[in-house]
């Protein structure tokens, strides 16, 4: 064993030559480095340290720069810190600092050679067994070395101090019991003079207190001592950011320290100071008017300011101080708006939250349009951001903003056709909500629906798909303010649709279906008016079309449309079909009035019929489903309605299927399942496991073969891939020209050319930003846009008023889902808690608010798990005899904890008797007695409001 | 806190990453792959803080190094900055104008140069001339020990074991 330990010691490549060979490599790297781990895994095994510490530092190495794995070196890692060799050790520490975890094997092994190391003499190896800890410590770890922690927070070298106290935050991490043993000494030393070790501490305390502020209210007059007295930026940024924790549960505290701060932020040069009082002045302190005046001034000067940092942080305190004072952000909206051109992504979006926070009911529309005009220019995560942030102010506690639904509507109508839109799913939800809930824009909607399902173009973008099929649903659900159905059923069935995705086909289906149902509904009461006014008269064709003739009022439009576009008239046309008339066409005085005729029934029946005969084969088996319904629905009615003349049964059917469709669906309540009280007898909870047993019996098939056995056969499955492969060769991006040669193919499935429908006519690609050339183009233009509509102008008399919008009571309110906490958290804040309340009460020493808990401390080093609900739940009953002498158990207690530490009393008495500096202290405590003996009513209540000394308040 | 320190090169090398919240080896590869795409495309006059999965990554370049630290939300960025700068400064000091070919060369270094700087993800040492004193002293001690190692005795006494 000797030789080849000697040999490799000789002639091991040092870390150098590694790196060297590794610098000269240009392709076969891992090769390289795959052979020197071969070596490494020879060398680590030698005998000699000084061998095996130099292979651990090169796997080090690797594995920090090139990931290599080094976990299997653990104990070669362990072997090292035990040498006596101080640079093998160094090594040794570092690889286990690095690649060390809670799932390490062998961690428990470095416990006693950790305690060692601890306890040296050499400052320097205490300090490499306290880094590796604060890297490393586990429970176990953390709960075996509590001692020599404690033991080094009373080192008398600052530098073992300094990180030992570093170490304790991760030490009460893991095993909050910890806190028990140390919470004393640490707070001892906030008291220190030495500013490293007051630094070390603070910031142990920010960190904590970040996680649970209200343990930690009792140690305000520490903290504010620190706030008045210190000079050291990094400290004051740790006690701001923890007074930004405490002062929002202590309003009397706020009301204290509120000066200091603002005193900090005239006094200080620093920026990261500087910006740390504004920070906690807007979060926390929004209350105190002058404060905040002062801090919006400060944030001023940081927007104008040109590093882009500060730039950035400035938009960012304000976009914290939005909710509560928004006049700062208006203030300084020329910057924020002009920020929305930054370079810097991060700067445009801090903007962007800015602007969308001053949105209000009277800007909304204003605002908007330079937000959407904006995002045609941006790249398209910034446009989905924009599109992304005006969908969710707008929708906010139910649409609260939006008094003109009809532009919010066509807003997002506008949106959907925007280049980059991926907003798809929101649109969806949106315009379906809005349908629901209200009523007086629901002719818009559908007005919006039909230009978004008739552009063949939209169909080829699959991020619309969403859009498109809430656009379906809505001209199918509300077709009756649609000013001409058979549109809209062509629309719907044009051949491009086969690029949607099934399960929106099937809506597609659904909606020409319901369209179909209204325009036969529609068509039979017509025939029963004319039966009525015209009894005299034949029945039958001819005189439905005079009827049409004659009852066009717009005579002038009629004749060219007579084929396709047929009106009709439903005999309960109520208001708002001829509020839709008037509100679309400007030009329109008459009501529009014409009938469905005979004829244009059967050639819709017969373009669903044509349309959907192919999908009655689909693979897809909602979509065969669907298609089969209709197309027996089809077939029967065709039948039934043959030369003209309805059977009694088929206007039956049709009645009795439109009922089926004119029930209205309402919104529902997001709690609505939870107020449906359980039916008896029904087991939810049970277990749901054999469920996997029987489904997995049942032999799922595929979609293809369900096809090929359905009933039709092969016949059919033939007859649909002709037409579908035409189709889908087609790429989705055509260019126009293709298009325009498409159209001509299919031209039955066309709309037909019309001089006020641009749309349809000159098939823009999907997407088009051709809305563009009326953007403003420069931040100058955006500023003034929004200049004159961000002035807090209110419109007195809108245009109309806003309808209503159905909410349900508090059903639109997201339950509110208790977050629980994290356990080791709740642990590390009750035993805080303890310490705290312990030490107010032992100044107090003729009262004490000890419960029993003491016996469970004692304990609890080893289970402490067990214990503690326990004792909180003695905590809260036992507080009422707060005032009540129990000196029993208060002995007890102390009794208790002498065994562990030093009797808190007695220290406390050293403390008084110490002099000068000391004085000041007892003072303290002095006045928190009297707060005691004030405070008892209030106390006894909140059992868990800590005490916060009078002095203070 | 600071969750990570990582030292990355413009062409995305690797220098250093130092972690103090726990990741585990395939979160660390990614981590380093997604800020080196966020972090190396950003441009020169940009502020120096991203966003990234609800902690904040300040950064700032040094020649052709960026030192990265990732903190929480509500952590001051400035004062990150400054902790990287006073990093930067300590090794410069330590070095003598320090360049991308020390780290290399001297990454446990760097190491020990952050670990005096930072303990748990704390600043725990604001002072530059007490660090350069401690790691001074921490290499002397490494120095005699690697004399006694390598003293001829002791080879002597190896060989012979």
């Amino acid at each position: 064993m000797a030789s080849p330990s000697l040999m490799d010691t000789l002639f091991q490549r040092t870390l150098d030559d590694i790196i060297k060979g590794l610098r000269h490599q240009q392709a076969g790297e891992s090769a390289f480095i795959s052979k020197v781990v071969e070596e490494i895994r020879r060398e680590i095994k030698s005998t000699d340290l000084h061998t095996k510490s130099i292979a651990l530092q090169k796997l080090t190495y690797l594995n920090s720069i090139y990931f290599i794995d080094m976990s299997w070196a653990a104990f070669h890692a362990i072997e090292c810190i035990s040498s006596p060799n101080f640079s093998h050790k160094k090594v040794g520490y570092l690889a286990i600092s690095m690649s060390f975890n809670e799932s390490t094997s062998v961690i428990l092994l470095i416990t006693n050679q950790l305690r060692k190391d601890l306890k040296s003499n050499n400052e320097f190896e205490v300090s490499l067994a306290l880094d590796c800890l604060s890297r490393i410590g586990t429970a176990d770890l953390c709960r075996d070395l509590t001692p020599e922690v404690f033991t080094l927070l009373s080192s008398s070298k600052v530098f073992v101090r300094k990180k030992a106290i570093g170490v304790v935050l991760r030490v009460f991490g893991k095993y909050p019991d910890a806190v028990r043993v140390c919470f004393k000494r640490l707070v001892e030393c906030l008291d220190g003079t030495d500013p490293q070790i007051v630094s070390a501490v603070v910031g142990v305390f920010c960190e904590l207190a970040s996680k649970d502020p209200r343990s930690y209210l009792p140690l305000a007059p520490e903290f504010y001592r620190i706030l008045v007295d210190s000079r050291n930026n990094w400290v004051l940024i740790k006690v701001l950011k923890i007074f930004a924790k405490l002062a929002p549960l202590e309003p009397r505290l706020a009301k204290r320290v509120v000066e200091p701060i603002c005193e900090h932020m005239r006094r200080t040069g620093a920026k990261s100071l500087m910006f740390e009082c504004i920070r906690t002045v807007v979060t926390s302190f929004t209350d105190y008017e002058s404060a905040v005046k002062l801090s919006v001034a400060k944030i001023r000067d940081f927007l104008v300011d040109d590093d882009p940092n500060l730039k950035y942080l400035g938009l960012h305190a304000l976009s914290i101080i939005a909710p509560n004072h928004l006049w700062a952000v208006l203030e300084n909206k020329e910057v924020v708006i002009k920020s929305l051109s930054d370079d810097d992504p991060n700067v445009k979006l801090e903007s962007l939250r800015l602007v969308v926070a001053m949105v209000s009911e009277s800007n909304v529309v204003e605002i908007c349009r330079v937000l959407v005009n904006y995002s045609l220019k941006s790249d398209p995560e910034f446009c989905n951001e924009i599109l992304g942030s005006i969908l969710s102010k707008c929708c906010q506690n139910v649409y609260e903003i939006i008094v003109d639904f009809d532009w919010y509507v066509s807003l997002l109508g506008e949106m959907s056709r925007i280049p980059h839109c991926q907003k798809g799913e929101e649109i969806e939800n949106q315009l379906i909500d809005i349908g629901m809930r209200v009523k007086d824009v629901r002719p818009e909607l559908v007005r919006v629906g039909r230009d978004l399902l008739i552009d063949p173009a939209l169909l080829g973008n699959s991020f619309l798909h969403r859009i498109l099929s809430a656009a379906a649903w809505v001209c199918g659900e509300y077709v009756e303010f649609s000013r001409k159905p058979v549109e809209l059923v062509e629309a719907l069935l044009q051949p491009r649709t086969s690029l949607l995705p099934p399960s929106i086909r099937t809506v597609y289906i659904q909606s020409a279906f319901k369209i179909l149902i209204f325009c036969l509904h529609s068509y039979l009461l017509q025939r029963e008016n004319i039966a009525d006014d015209m009894a005299s008269e034949m029945l039958g064709l001819k005189s439905q079309g005079e009827c049409s003739g004659s009852s066009a009022l717009v005579a002038g439009k009629a004749p060219a449309r007579q084929e396709q576009d047929e009106g009709f008239n439903p005999r309960d046309s109520n208001k708002s079909y001829e509020d839709l008339s008037i509100i679309n066409e400007g030009d329109v005085s008459a009501l529009l009035e014409k009938g469905f005729t005979h004829e244009s029934i059967v050639n819709l029946l017969n373009l669903i019929e044509l349309a959907l005969g192919p999908l009655s084969g689909s693979p897809d088996v909602e979509v065969q489903e669907r298609s089969k319904n209709v197309l027996g629905f089809v077939d029967l009615i065709k039948q039934e309605i043959s030369n003209g003349f309805v059977s009694e049964r088929a206007s039956k059917i049709i009645d009795m299927v439109h009922d089926a469709f004119t029930e209205e669906l309402g919104p529902v309540s997001v709690n609505a399942q939870e107020k449906v009280p359980i039916p008896d007898g029904l087991m939810l909870k049970e277990s749901l496991a054999d469920l996997d047993a029987i489904c997995g019996n049942v032999q799922l098939p595929s979609s293809i073969s369900f096809s090929m056995g359905s009933p039709f056969g092969e016949s059919v499955g033939a007859s649909v891939s002709i037409p579908q492969s035409k189709e889908e060769s087609e790429p989705s991006s055509e260019s126009t020209s293709l298009l325009a040669e498409h159209r001509k193919r299919h031209g039955l499935y066309y709309l037909p050319s019309e001089k006020n429908e641009t749309l349809a006519n000159d098939y823009p690609p999907a997407n088009d930003p051709k809305s563009s050339d009326n953007t403003n183009d420069d931040a100058q233009d955006l500023v003034k846009l929004a200049d004159k509509s961000l002035l807090p102008k209110r419109r007195s008399n809108h245009a109309k008023p806003r309808p209503v919008v159905v909410k349900l009571d508090e059903g639109d309110v997201v339950p509110f889902i208790a977050k629980k906490s994290d356990t080791r958290d709740d642990l590390l804040s009750d035993a805080v808690r303890d310490i705290l309340l312990g030490n107010v009460a032992k100044t107090a020493s003729s009262q004490s608010i000890i419960s029993d808990k003491s016996s469970s401390k004692r304990k609890g080093k080893e289970k402490l798990n067990v214990d503690l609900p326990e004792s909180r739940e003695i905590l809260g009953v036992e507080k009422p005899d707060l005032g009540n002498p129990s000196s029993r158990r208060s002995k007890h207690r102390s009794h208790g904890k002498e065994k562990s530490r030093k009797s808190p009393e007695k220290k406390n008495s050293d403390e008084i008797g110490d002099g000068e500096k000391e004085k000041q202290k007892s003072r303290h405590r002095h006045g928190r007695h009297k707060t005691k003996q004030r405070a008892e009513g209030p106390l006894n209540v909140a059992a868990q409001t800590p005490v916060i000394p009078d002095f203070l308040l | 806190m600071i969750h990570f320190v990582l030292l990355i090169s413009r062409q995305g090398k690797v220098r250093l990453t130092k972690w103090y919240s726990p990741y585990s080896q395939k979160e660390r590869n990614k981590v380093i792959r997604e800020l080196s795409g966020v972090i190396l495309t950003r441009g020169p006059k940009l502020c120096n803080f991203v966003e990234w999965r609800g902690y904040k990554v300040v950064y700032k370049r040094y020649a052709s190094l960026y030192f990265c630290m990732c903190i929480d939300q509500d952590d001051n960025e400035l004062e990150v900055l400054e902790i990287i700068h006073h990093y930067v400064e300590i090794l410069d000091r330590y070095f003598g104008s320090v360049c991308e070919l020390d780290l290399i060369f001297n990454f446990h270094k760097a190491y020990y140069i952050l670990d005096e700087l930072l303990i748990a993800g704390e600043l725990q040492e604001s002072s530059k001339k007490t660090v350069a004193r401690l790691i001074a002293a921490q290499d002397s001690l490494v120095e005699t020990a690697k004399e006694q190692a390598s003293s001829i005795s002791n080879i002597i006494a190896q060989a012979t074991k």
